[in-house]
């Protein structure tokens, strides 16, 4: 890790750990907006620290970014900053300025469309992150990218099953202007990627509570982490993290080097397929003290059902490399998957 | 603070990419030759010519160094060779240990006089050495061992049985794991040491123990009074348990244990052809999705033992995860291609099949049971 890397990391780290905590995520999932958390990180250039100083940005690369996102799934940060990572991407690969404040995209579904037509887009976008908290909507129009005020729109709200604001945004009639290409697909490779990376650190952050929980509480006189039955489920969900985090971590560097190519869908099915397995596990070990709302583990692990399904569940991304795997043929399956 | 254990993604560099290309144009040649069979389990699989072929292709002992015939080569570049032969399906099982673990052993424990006798032999592929830990009442508890090394004149005397100790029907040496002092009640560890065992020797008769395919694989060895000299001692007498730890962390996290069922997932691939149906495509996707993982993670290990590190929880981690995934391989193929419906028990898919079913309990068994694994993961995430 170069030394950028580590300031950002241990930055947020600390930032998160001092401002991020249980009450504050629980406030945030009530509706109130988390505006200290946003103003700090967004002071300290890692809300768009991928993108280029000259945009916006700080001048990182989406790996740093990315690897930030990592460090926010580990505390549940309630905060639009996967989507505001990915709008900066996308602006600045279309070569305009990154506005300040929180970001968000639309469509993420498959499916939907938002059509641009002489200076006024229509359609209708459903389940965008915090949209009617965002300071910008960046949507990917028929014909390219365009900034919307979510002033300029009408925005129904919703939440998903993490408490996220999942809305929806009815674009009929607003105007833009289209600043610049979106390549197709773009978003959703790129929310893919997000969730991933999100998932993995926050199925750290509940491996990191069940061996904490394990060590302090106490049955049949000695602690839960004693006991060869709790030991070997704990063992069974770090093989699940470890893989799930080593999946993440390989489609940041690949896209890190421009080519991610199937990384991404490897990362989301794999780190989907253990989100589930992890959680469930968790949830095993603390017991009924786990399903009640004053203890944390619920923020991470309602985070890591919705976000699972979010940008392709695992039977898309499978399927996805299924069948790109039959394409390339039964003898070519090695090379296909030892390529580096 | 994360208690994850973590797995830096390691991409290999140039160096790597020829030395694959190299191993890749030796296994054709040879595949197109007539050479071998592809098959599944390739470590268990051997054909002794085929070893001599592939040592002389420089292909074993690649990270010893050049005075004993090796390459001074790093373990990513082993890593690459081993995993080339192992997706080839080619039968590398008589130099495997000898080139995996026994070599590496003799380099960090042995004599310099044992390294010039057997490294040279093991290199060209002449030598094969098998593994001598467990016992009929030893197995997970290895600290356990009863074979006993008793004082003689010039070295020891050996009484006592081995088993399930794969190949040593056709290797030359086994390295035992002995007691030379009683069990120690306070220090269960103290007391064994690491013997080289030539199993040509007289007093050591080897019997074959078939599997449960009927097939010789493993054996048992009965030792009577069989005599070691001083010079065949592997390190230092009463220093064996922290010497076969060691040698263990070689052991478990190589390409061997993801692609001990690959064959199995080629042969789907080509059953369900170029056009796979959403449940098809999904099945392959998840087991290559994993694969892929399981190798990155892999990878990363061979990464940080090229870096001199003793990554022993890591390597335990990806054993777990890698040989359960290996055992998922025949049990999805055979839910979404049901080979009853397939071209006959002939076909090359349902015989891969077969054989990944019948190998899949031994997976999670040899090197350590996903009980044993799973308590030391527990253990490095501090829970023991
Ligand atoms: C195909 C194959 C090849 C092999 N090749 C070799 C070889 O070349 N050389 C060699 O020395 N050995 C070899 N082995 C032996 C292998 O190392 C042992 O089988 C293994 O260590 C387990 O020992 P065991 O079979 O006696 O099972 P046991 O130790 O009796 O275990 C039986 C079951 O009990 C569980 N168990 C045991 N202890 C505990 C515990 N403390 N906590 C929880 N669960 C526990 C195990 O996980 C397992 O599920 C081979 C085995 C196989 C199957």
């Amino acid at each position: 890790m170069n030394d950028m890397r580590t300031l950002i990391l241990d930055t947020a780290e600390r930032i998160f750990r001092d401002l991020c905590d249980q009450a504050l995520v629980d406030k945030a999932e009530k509706g109130e907006w988390p505006a200290g958390l946003w103003q700090t990180l967004e002071d300290s250039g890692l809300t768009q620290a991928s993108v280029p100083e000259e945009r916006g940005g700080a001048g990182g690369t989406i790996g740093d970014g990315l690897y930030f996102l990592k460090t926010s799934g580990r505390y549940a940060a309630p905060l639009p900053l996967a989507e505001t990572l990915i709008a900066g991407v996308l602006l600045a690969e279309a070569g305009a300025d990154v506005p300040a404040g929180p970001l968000t995209i639309a469509p993420v579904r498959a499916g939907e469309v938002i059509e641009f037509r002489d200076g006024t887009l229509s359609g209708t976008a459903s389940r965008v992150p915090f949209a009617h908290a965002a300071a910008a909507i960046v949507v990917a129009t028929s014909a390219g990218l365009a900034i919307v005020d979510p002033k300029a729109v009408r925005i129904e709200r919703d939440k998903s099953m993490a408490g996220e604001p999942r809305d929806t945004v009815i674009f009929d009639g607003a105007s833009a202007t289209i600043v610049g290409k979106v390549p197709a697909g773009r978003v959703w490779q790129l929310g893919a990627l997000v969730r991933s990376v999100q998932m993995a650190g926050a199925l750290e952050g509940i491996l990191a509570m069940s061996v904490q929980y394990v060590q302090d509480r106490k049955q049949f006189g000695r602690t839960l982490s004693k006991f060869q039955a709790v030991q070997q489920s704990l063992a069974a969900m770090a093989g699940q993290v470890a893989a799930a985090s080593s999946a993440a971590d390989t489609a940041i560097e690949a896209t890190e080097a421009g080519d991610p190519g199937v990384s991404i869908a490897v990362a989301k099915a794999r780190v989907g397929e253990a989100a589930g397995i992890a959680a469930e596990l968790a949830h095993q070990a603390h017991g009924a003290i786990g399903f009640t709302h004053e203890y944390a583990l619920h923020q991470f692990t309602r985070r890591l059902w919705a976000w699972r399904d979010e940008f392709g569940g695992e039977p898309y991304w499978q399927a996805e490399i299924g069948r790109q795997v039959a394409k390339a043929g039964a003898d070519n399956l090695w090379k296909f998957a030892s390529r580096t | 603070m994360t208690t994850a254990l973590t797995y830096p993604p390691r991409t290999l560099g140039p160096e790597q990419e020829a030395m694959r290309a190299e191993v890749r144009a030796f296994l054709q040649k040879e595949y197109a030759a007539g050479g071998f069979g592809r098959g599944q389990e390739a470590m268990a699989r051997y054909d002794l010519e085929f070893s001599r072929r592939w040592g002389q292709a420089g292909f074993i002992g690649i990270t010893w160094p050049k005075q004993y015939g090796g390459r001074g080569l790093t373990f990513l570049d082993r890593y690459v060779v081993t995993e080339e032969a192992l997706a080839a399906g080619a039968p590398v099982g008589a130099h495997w240990v000898a080139d995996r673990q026994s070599g590496p052993l003799l380099l960090k424990y042995g004599t310099e006089e044992q390294r010039q006798r057997f490294l040279p032999r093991i290199v060209a592929g002449e030598a094969f050495f098998c593994i001598g830990m467990s016992e009929p009442d030893s197995g997970s508890d290895l600290a356990s061992v009863r074979m006993s090394a008793t004082r003689t004149d010039g070295g020891w005397l050996l009484n006592g049985t081995k088993l399930w100790t794969s190949l040593a029907h056709i290797c030359h040496y086994m390295i035992a794991l002995v007691r030379t002092s009683p069990v120690n009640p306070d220090n269960r560890h103290e007391g064994m040491s690491q013997m080289i065992v030539d199993l040509k020797a007289p007093g050591v008769e080897v019997r074959p123990v078939y599997n449960l395919s009927g097939e010789h694989h493993f054996n048992q060895e009965v030792f009577t009074d069989y005599f070691v000299p001083d010079e065949n001692v592997v390190g230092e007498i009463g220093a064996g348990w922290e010497q076969v730890m060691s040698e263990l962390a070689y052991e478990r996290s190589g390409p061997e244990r993801i692609l001990s069922t690959f064959q199995t997932l080629v042969e789907l691939v080509r059953q369900v052809g170029d056009d796979p149906s959403e449940v098809e495509a999904r099945a392959i996707g998840r087991l290559t999705a994993h694969l892929m993982t399981l190798r990155g993670m892999s990878v990363s290990v061979a990464g940080m033992l090229a870096d001199g590190k003793m990554p022993v929880t890591e390597a335990a981690l990806v054993k777990d995860v890698g040989t359960n995934y290996c055992k998922e391989v025949p049990e999805v193929a055979r839910l979404i291609c049901p080979p009853e419906d397939g071209a006959g028990s002939n076909s090359r898919y349902e015989k891969m099949l077969r054989t990944a079913t019948l190998i899949a309990p031994s997976l999670t068994i040899q090197g350590g049971t996903r009980e044993i694994l799973r308590g030391m993961i527990a253990r490095g995430l501090g829970l023991r």
